[in-house]
């Protein structure tokens, strides 16, 4: 494996700290007003750099927390960020069950201070030809899964969200056909890669609603909607399960969803990527994209051998 | 017919009677500028262009709407609007032209190895691109001089709309990854416009 150097983005880089503590006083301003929710403030997480995390320039703050898909918020872009105050995150229980020797349940407040929190930058790649760098805070899945010590049959990795209509309004969405709670899977040996990462946070600061509070998972080698948010529940299994939009399109969406710019998407090319974060209508950039996302190093071998055109 | 059309009617009113056209094609206009000025200005978010891209697209689905729209609101309300149909239809051959225009332009960067892969083979491209085509002889016979040419076939010709908008509406339905609050009230309005020319001719509809 190659030996990554850990390059820290440029501070001009990084939204300045003081800039975010007097949007936040705002936010409290607010919530002492009764305005908006005192859960969907962030707070600090103690966090130290973690590997993986190359040479990559994060996004903007603004745009990662301001421009995604949850669609129990909302179908647009915007809606997760204005649609998702209402979302109490805590108190929030995770549980590792199914064919594991020791199923756990962990309070996530306490996972929240745990000293295993490192940050790691990944690109992030979303299905739609859009992409970004994010700062997240997490744990490796893999030391989790460990404590679970999974039964040998174990093959793959379901993981639940939370359905929850009264605080996410586009679970109320009837004509979408999802089928709530949002649900994902992973093979094991994808899930135990020293890449695949539960974030508990985004520029070292806890989640906020709209990116999958409390808890979330991050693959940065596939699409971004394997990145399943607000997890309640991971089951060990001994089968590959359901995943929410494989179960929508299948022809379109499928279980490993790896980020592969020779096989498209039925409707548009995946060979390139709109960059986030330019603004500008005419200064806005298209870049080629990688295969694996760039981290082919990492986990090509996971899949030697597979044809990826048909499991795609 | 009507009798403003013959005479002069004085005065700023009249003006704007007799050359609506003047007015209204520049209004029809306003979003389109008002979206290259936002893009310009940062405020289309953090993927200007494909919101922009998309925002045209929306505008002319809904000129196309508007376009047809005015038939049925005559049969059924009796309001005849029917003298904004060229109006409305070059809007939205506008505003289409634009959208075509910003996803080779702006989006793919005249990249014409990926735009000619998605022109041949995504049903999602092809759906939307035919639709254009068939509004390419509409537009070009929107004009007195053609009507008076083609006399009779110029109506039958104009019926191009329909199957353009069938297909804009499945290349709009195609544009999101599912059915929503958003796409659904267009798709009703679509298939409700539709539907109407099959109703049968009522009786009490009066002869406007």
């Amino acid at each position: 494996m190659a030996l990554f150097r850990y390059p820290r983005p440029l501070p001009s880089e990084i939204t300045p700290r003081d800039m975010y503590l007097s949007r936040r006083s705002l936010i409290g301003g607010a919530a002492a007003l009764g305005a908006v929710s005192a859960t969907a403030d962030a707070e600090t997480l103690q966090t130290h750099p973690g590997p993986y995390s190359g040479n990559l320039t994060p996004t903007p703050h603004e745009d990662v927390t301001h421009y995604n898909n949850f669609y129990e918020f909302g179908m647009g872009k915007a809606d997760p960020a204005t649609q998702s105050q209402a979302f109490h995150p805590l108190p929030w229980t995770l549980e590792i069950t199914g064919l594991v020797r020791r199923p756990v349940r962990l309070d996530v407040e306490q996972l929240l201070r745990s000293p295993a929190i490192e940050e790691r930058i990944y690109r992030m790649r979303c299905v739609e030809a859009w992409s970004m760098v994010i700062p997240w805070d997490g744990i490796p899945l893999a030391m989790l899964l460990k404590d679970a010590d999974p039964d040998p049959r174990a093959t793959h990795v379901a993981f639940e969200s939370i359905v929850r209509p009264s605080e996410m309004p586009g679970q109320n969405e009837a004509l979408s056909g999802i089928q709530w709670p949002y649900v994902e899977g992973l093979r094991l040996d994808e899930a135990m890669n020293p890449l695949t990462l539960l974030a508990l946070g985004i520029y070292g600061e806890t989640l906020p609603n709209q990116t999958g509070a409390p808890l979330r998972l991050v693959v940065p080698w596939k699409y971004g909607f394997k990145g399943i948010k607000s997890i309640q529940r991971i089951r060990l299994l001994d089968h590959e399960p359901p995943t929410t939009w494989n179960r929508l399109a299948p022809d379109e969406y499928g279980f490993y969803a790896n980020v592969n710019p020779q096989v498209d998407h039925p409707r548009w090319s995946q060979a390139t990527e709109r960059v986030i974060g330019a603004h500008s209508l005419f200064g806005a950039t298209r870049q080629p994209t990688l295969m694996f996302n760039g981290y082919g190093e990492q986990v090509a071998d996971l899949y030697r051998g597979m044809d990826l055109r048909k499991n795609f | 017919m009507s009798p403003h059309s013959t005479h002069a009617v004085p005065g700023v009113s009249g003006i704007l009677k007799r050359h609506w056209r003047l007015v209204l094609y520049p209004v029809g206009m306003i979003p389109a500028v008002w979206l290259v000025w936002q893009g310009q200005h940062g405020a289309l978010g953090a993927d200007p262009v494909n919101v922009f891209e998309r925002s045209l697209g929306l505008w002319a689905f809904r000129f196309l709407l508007a376009c047809l729209a005015l038939a049925p609101l005559r049969r059924f309300t009796g309001l005849n609007l029917l003298r904004y149909r060229r109006l409305t239809g070059l809007l939205a051959f506008f505003y289409a032209s634009l959208h075509l225009l910003a996803y080779v332009g702006l989006d793919h960067g005249f990249d014409w190895s990926v735009l000619w892969v998605d022109i041949t083979h995504r049903y999602f491209i092809i759906l939307g691109m035919s639709a254009l085509v068939l509004l390419i002889p509409l537009a070009l016979t929107s004009n007195a001089l053609s009507m008076r040419l083609l006399r009779r076939r110029w109506k039958f010709l104009h019926r191009l709309i329909y199957p353009a908008a069938i297909l804009a509406g499945i290349h709009f339905f195609l544009s999101f990854k599912t059915l929503n609050s958003v796409s659904a009230p267009y798709l009703a309005a679509l298939a409700l416009i539709l539907l109407s020319r099959f109703l049968p001719r009522s009786r009490t509809g009066n002869g406007i």
